[in-house]
């Protein structure tokens, strides 16, 4: 229902394609059979927990660990047997891993030496190197005489001097702390942007995935469970695992009861009413169970019973946690049943219904999912 | 609850005077009280009498006689045999270092590199030689090398050799039982620092271009600089005062101070040169240990 966007230069190119890698170490299969394209520009996040694959995944496309199987083609060309020293890959480590026994420029300037670059070139390009992360200033400090988000910016001028055709970000912001790492992400990418690199980043973090990429993919166990927009991920998410990865969500498990070309209806024993979508949903015959699942800040909450008999539920207010911009309500439904709801703080002092009052949530017809169990 | 902390606290502090306490007695019994004996010495003159030398301070005529002799420090300038042995010792302690370091260096590195449960077993087996008594390995070493040893019947059988080799008593013995006795002073302050090392800095560096080769000169190695440092006084700070590995497994005309001082003290007992000897070498050996100092504390403010 939504139109995939296009990658930014609006070329939708195969600028590196990952082939059916598999990787696994001895019994444990790390990265199982994962295929992705990635288009010229994009910044590309593979989000997901530990031990997703995804840091291995991340690791294969620079060169320090190899695949079982599979291929890895950049710009045409397939790397898998390329040493990381010889391929166009650059990585911003976790840690940054700047060499601490040389200054900013050094560090800067270490790729470009192995290069056999003129002097006079690689004193150009790390000066150019400096301006851009905004650091001239410190070009004869040690790392350790630097912060945090200088070591970052460090470390990503680093990454960039060789002007690689791909850079790798491993969990960008995991060394900084919450109220940095909302600047850094935004700054990090107007970087990238500004130098046109394609980008492929490692994160567990949702946020940062999303703040940060233009495109996502969701990893688990192994493998890709949904790959898109982050809109297109948080919107249309294509299974349950996609849709508990990302943001909040209530569930109600239940079986289709009528299946029309245009609208569904589901029934839920963990709900008093019928569940209701406005569009036709692909089921098989044998198999009528379905999960509805409904983003909590597209809920409404209501002192009135709502109209019609679809899509509401009865409960009280179990706790209010709020957090200034907008408030999440617990409701507690007849049958136990925690639902999450958003509620927008736009009135200061608004009339908002408060601890065990009873309440009516509900949603309107196109705003819940049908997803498989 | 206060209180008890504040107890504890009490009974910390004091704990800490009783830590600091037993060393320090220690450092006064057996480093202080000797040398100040041996300085004594040194500014004695050789005597027959029991002990074999003059003292410092005698009371005669209702007076103290401070007798303070420079003499032994002028016959050690003048004679030219004793600043050979200096330098021969002072040249024996670098090469040693430097062939530990050569050997020492790959050894701790892969160590450092191996699995956890695999460095545990290469380090016992560093550090198991050192069980048995010191002298009974040099000893051993004398039945290796000796021209119808284990190592000249082993060449001789493989045909590499029509003649045995004569190494026993030469210098390259001596090279070997040093390189051989001091190795694990060298290995283990090395691996300390190059097992702390961050891999990700060599994937940094691949990253960015280098080869192994490349990374290991210009990352692993500067990083490895403090290792170095140690392990190399640890071996040339004893190594210019040996005496035993000299003694047994190099020739007779192995000329080193070591050897030098046990033959003043034991053959001529001459205690106050022998004591004047001592005296040199331990100068000699402060300037490193000094600048080794220097080396660290700077190490140690750039550190904060």
């Amino acid at each position: 229902m939504i139109e995939p966007s296009l990658s930014r230069d609006g070329v939708d190119g195969h600028f590196l394609q990952i082939k059916s890698i598999v990787k696994t170490y001895d019994d444990v299969v790390a990265v199982n059979d994962v295929s992705l394209d990635i288009a010229k520009g994009d910044i590309f996040a593979l989000l997901g927990a530990s031990g997703s694959g995804k840091s291995t995944l991340l690791r294969m496309l620079a060169g320090f660990e190899t695949p079982n199987s599979g291929k890895i083609i950049l710009d045409g060309e397939d790397i898998v047997s390329l040493a990381p020293y010889r391929r166009p890959i650059n990585m911003m480590f976790q840690s940054y891993a700047l060499f601490p026994h040389m200054t900013v420029e050094q560090n800067i300037a270490y790729g470009l030496k192995q290069d056999r670059m003129p002097k006079a070139m690689i004193a150009d390009k790390v000066v150019q190197m400096l301006r851009l992360v905004h650091m001239e200033k410190y070009a004869k400090r040690k790392p350790e005489q630097l912060s945090g988000g200088q070591r970052q910016r460090v470390a990503l001028a680093r990454s960039l001097a060789k002007s690689p055709k791909l850079l790798l970000l491993d969990e960008p912001m995991g060394a900084l702390d919450k109220k940095l790492r909302n600047r850094m992400q935004l700054e990090v990418v107007d970087i990238i942007e500004s130098v046109g690199v394609t980008c492929v980043m490692v994160t567990h973090d949702q946020e940062e995935a999303m703040t940060m990429a233009n495109r996502i993919a969701i990893m688990e166990e192994g493998s890709i469970v949904q790959s898109g927009t982050p809109r297109d991920i948080y919107e249309a998410p294509n299974s349950l695992q996609a849709a508990e990865f990302i943001g909040s969500m209530n569930l109600f498990r239940g079986a289709i009861a009528v299946d029309a070309e245009d609208h569904a209806v589901i029934d839920s024993e963990e709900i008093n009413n019928q569940l209701y979508v406005s569009y036709g949903v692909t089921t098989a015959i044998e198999d009528k169970h379905v999960v509805f699942a409904v983003r909590p800040e597209k809920t409404l909450i209501s002192r009135d019973q709502p109209q019609g008999e679809y899509n509401w539920c009865r409960g009280v207010v179990h706790d209010i946690a709020y957090l200034g911009g907008h408030s999440v309500y617990h409701i507690r439904l007849d049958n136990g049943k925690i639902l999450y709801s958003f509620m927008v703080n736009s009135d200061r002092f608004a009339d908002q219904p408060t601890w065990e009052e009873l309440v009516y949530v509900y949603w309107s017809d196109d705003s819940g999912l049908v997803l498989r169990p | 609850m206060k209180k008890v902390t504040e107890r504890l606290k009490r009974h910390a502090e004091h704990g800490k005077r009783w830590v600091i306490a037993v060393p320090t007695l220690w450092l006064m019994l057996f480093f202080a009280l000797p040398f100040l004996i041996v300085l004594k010495i040194a500014f004695a003159e050789s005597a027959i009498a029991i002990p074999p030398y003059t003292q410092l301070l005698t009371m005669a005529d209702e007076a103290f006689d401070l007798h303070v002799y420079f003499g032994n420090f002028i016959f050690l300038s003048e004679d030219a045999l004793y600043l050979t042995a200096y330098l021969n010792s002072l040249k024996m302690a670098a090469i040693s270092t430097f062939l530990c370091l050569l050997i020492g260096y790959p050894m701790a590195y892969h160590i450092a590199r191996a699995k956890p449960s695999t460095q545990t077993v290469l380090l016992l087996l560093i550090l198991l030689p050192s069980w048995t008594s010191f002298l009974i390995r040099i000893y051993a070493w004398i039945g290796i090398l000796k021209s119808n040893g284990i190592l000249n019947n082993a060449l001789m059988w493989l045909g590499v050799v029509d003649q045995p080799l004569t190494i026993l008593n030469t210098n390259v013995a001596v090279y070997i039982g040093i390189v051989y006795a001091y190795l694990p002073f060298m290995i283990l302050p090395l691996y300390a620092n190059l097992v702390k090392h961050d891999h990700s800095l060599i994937e940094a560096s691949q990253d960015l271009g280098a080869r192994w080769l490349q990374s290991f000169w210009r990352i692993t190695f500067p990083l490895s600089r403090n290792g170095i440092i140690a392990g190399s006084m640890l071996v040339f700070i004893p190594v210019v005062g040996e005496y035993v590995i000299p003694e047994l497994l190099g020739g007779t005309n192995s000329l080193v101070i070591g050897k030098v001082l046990w033959q003043e003290f034991f053959n001529n007992r001459d205690w106050p040169l022998a004591s004047s000897l001592a005296l040199i070498m331990l100068l000699l050996l402060m300037l490193p240990i000094h600048f080794f100092r220097k080396y660290q504390e700077k190490e140690w403010e750039e550190g904060k």
